[in-house]
């Protein structure tokens, strides 16, 4: 007790080891915007996990977030469901990011019945992306969500007020928006790494 | 020719007990003037019990304090005798009634359903489904398979030369003669249709007229069996009644179940669908409860139409305790199933998206679920549709488009917005006097936001906000 021991020399002679994390496969749901791939740990969305996405404001650049994915899943005859949106989906607009609109089925729901129907979505495993608005969810709420995501083998994004970033969520995935002085994706929780301190810019919505 | 047969040995106590949550309670089915009450059918622990058809009620009481006792009706049994054949149009399409049991010639279903043990264990898991007990025999007649369906469970004779000797052994008595017959045939000496068989015809005859001798050519196939060949209905109708009242709805469940089995049941037989039907629910003194389920395709899978009724039906107030349900089914379209993919990727139990919808529909309402298309409409209002339909339109490319459309614009609030791109006008919709003339511009808000705001054309004042670039 009380010597001093250097450290290389218990490297040296095998006594310590470095830990490693075991590198995580990659993902197979790319966001399609390559700097966010780039700073997320599985290089995607986490698969079969529930993202969630926290907003300052509506129309700050959510869907162009989200778009470039349900394009390729529509263009792939994948099926995508958007529960209780806040707006209508404009069309033109979703065609245009290349999105296949016979593959997406919009749910109307009343707010106690956002979480119910996108859990089923997720749960029914037919869908490939769910998209939800709920107006009341808790922690146990978004873990159902978690769980039927996992169940369905679905990617479930869910889309709630900036203010709840103060709370624990059990989403895989944190993204938060900024839309002053530009428009930013801040990763606040990746499930197998550190969130990067950095933001990542994104797009402007209408270029 | 090779017949099935299906013998029915407490039809009408099935008919009673499948209706019911299963329980263990003795259960007696009654008949017979109300001076001479007699047991009609009981249930095995009412059998267990020592009470037995035919018995007389008081005796039946004096043996067992408490049991459930249900009028007997003809009318039902009929009817649940009518399902059943319903459901064995399913696997041919020569179907017959004879008195508690139902026959059906099998030998070109074979083909289809697999050699005989299989097709016999496909006939038995359906009918543990729908809560008949059976006993199933084959015959290259139907009468033969009817004797010996009463005879022995299984059995099975598939050519003509073993069916006189697979006959011989049976008593005369369970032989199904004609009336009368196999009485005077014992007093004879005569115990089994093999000794019968052995004697000559033209005694028979003079002894017993020609019904015996018919019969016996029917039995071993020299003759063809006149019989009346199934058709089902156009319409499906069914009822329950019971002999207390439901007051929850969470209670109707069970019963719902069976219905909706049942009419999946004579759906699959017709190789039809179901798009609408309609569930009556009756009450004692207002008029009766009605629950519409409607589809949005033609489905016949039990499950799906069990979940779109359930859902349906828990939303419903009833407004008195329920006395009995009736399932009308009156427009049966045909049923097209939807094909899948070979290399389906999705996982194994995933459930199929028809379902899923109908799941939604059931709970969230008939319009719940939209799929947006394009219009050639050139207003924002207009070009895009919930309506259904197929023909696809040109695609415009270049002008920038939202992703959020607002329902209705809103007039614009707070600081005036930074334009960015614009104006594009919109001028248009002169013919149908939903005239706009509108210039639209791109525009950042204060806080940030992309939105789509537009404003009488020249001006630059009050905007009006139309859709978000989110």
């Amino acid at each position: 007790m009380g010597q001093v021991v250097a450290l290389d020399s218990l490297f040296h002679s095998r006594q310590v080891w470095h830990g490693r994390a075991a590198p995580l496969p990659g993902s197979s749901e790319p966001t399609g915007w390559p700097m966010l791939d780039a700073v997320l740990p599985t290089g995607g969305w986490p698969e079969h996990a529930m993202t969630e996405i926290l907003l300052p404001a509506d129309g700050v650049g959510e869907l162009q977030l989200v778009l470039p994915t349900l394009a390729r899943m529509t263009q792939a005859q994948r099926h995508v469901m958007v529960v209780a949106p806040p707006y209508v989906p404009c069309v033109a607009g979703w065609e245009a990011r290349g999105v296949v609109m016979a593959q997406v089925d919009i749910v109307q729901a009343a707010d106690r019945d956002v979480l119910w129907a996108a859990e089923q979505c997720l749960r029914s495993g037919s869908c490939a992306a769910v998209l939800a608005w709920p107006m009341q969810a808790d922690d146990r709420a978004l873990r159902r969500l978690q769980v039927a995501a996992d169940t369905g083998k679905a990617l479930a994004f869910v889309f709630r007020d900036r203010r709840h970033a103060a709370h624990a969520s059990p989403a895989a995935l944190r993204l938060e928006l900024e839309s002053e002085p530009a428009p930013r994706v801040h990763v606040r929780k990746c499930r197998g790494g550190n969130p990067p301190a950095q933001a990542v810019a994104l797009a402007a919505g209408w270029s | 020719m090779l017949w099935a047969c299906v013998l029915l040995p407490q039809l009408a106590l099935d008919g009673v007990l499948r209706r019911r949550p299963p329980s263990d309670e003795p259960l007696v089915l009654v008949s017979g003037p109300a001076q001479g009450r007699i047991v009609h059918a009981a249930n095995a622990s009412a059998r267990a019990a020592g009470l037995y058809r035919g018995q007389r009620l008081t005796a039946a009481q004096a043996l067992l304090p408490s049991f459930v006792m249900i009028e007997h009706s003809a009318g039902d049994e009929m009817h649940w005798h009518r399902l059943l054949a319903a459901w064995a149009y399913r696997y041919s399409g020569d179907v017959g009634l004879l008195p508690h049991a139902v026959v059906l010639e099998v030998s070109r279903s074979l083909n289809l359903f697999g050699p005989w043990p299989h097709f016999e264990s496909l006939l038995r898991e359906d009918l543990v489904g729908l809560g008949f007990r059976h006993r199933i025999a084959l015959a290259p007649t139907p009468q033969a398979a009817y004797v010996l369906a009463g005879v022995e469970d299984g059995m099975a004779v598939l050519d003509a030369p073993k069916l006189r000797g697979a006959l011989s052994f049976i008593d005369v008595a369970r032989a199904r003669l004609p009336d009368g017959a196999a009485a005077s045939l014992q007093s004879m000496g005569i115990r089994t249709l093999g000794q019968m068989l052995a004697l000559p015809r033209a005694g028979l005859q003079r002894r017993f007229g020609g019904d015996l001798v018919a019969h016996i050519d029917r039995l071993l196939g020299d003759e063809p069996s006149p019989m009346e060949s199934y058709r089902p209905p156009d319409t499906f109708d069914q009822r329950m009644e019971w002999t207390h009242e439901i007051e929850h709805v969470e209670a109707l469940v069970f019963p719902l179940r069976r219905l909706t089995g049942d009419l999946s049941a004579y759906l699959a037989g017709r190789d039809g669908g179901v798009q609408r039907f309609e569930l009556l629910l009756e009450h004692r003194d207002v008029p009766p409860t009605r629950v519409s389920v409607g589809m949005l395709a033609a489905a016949r899978e039990a499950s799906l139409l069990f979940d779109c009724a359930r859902g349906r039906l828990e939303r419903v107030a009833l407004p008195q305790p329920v006395v009995a349900m009736q399932l009308l089914a009156p427009d049966l379209p045909p049923f097209v199933p939807a094909g899948r993919d070979l290399f389906d990727a999705r996982p194994a139990n995933a459930m199929p998206l028809d379902q899923l919808r109908e799941r939604l529909r059931s709970r969230l309402g008939e319009q719940s679920i939209q799929h947006l298309r394009r219009t050639v409409d050139p207003r924002p209002e207009r070009a895009q549709t919930a309506e259904p339909g197929t023909k696809e339109m040109p695609r415009r490319e270049g002008l920038p488009r939202p992703a959020w459309l607002l329902g209705t614009p809103r007039p614009w609030r707070g600081p005036p917005p930074e334009l960015l791109a614009g104006p594009e006008r919109i001028e248009t919709g002169w013919w149908d006097g939903g005239e706009i003339r509108r210039d639209y511009y791109v525009a950042r808000t204060a806080q940030g936001q992309y939105a789509w705001i537009y404003g009488a054309p020249g001006e630059q004042g009050a905007w009006m906000l139309h859709g978000w670039f989110a």
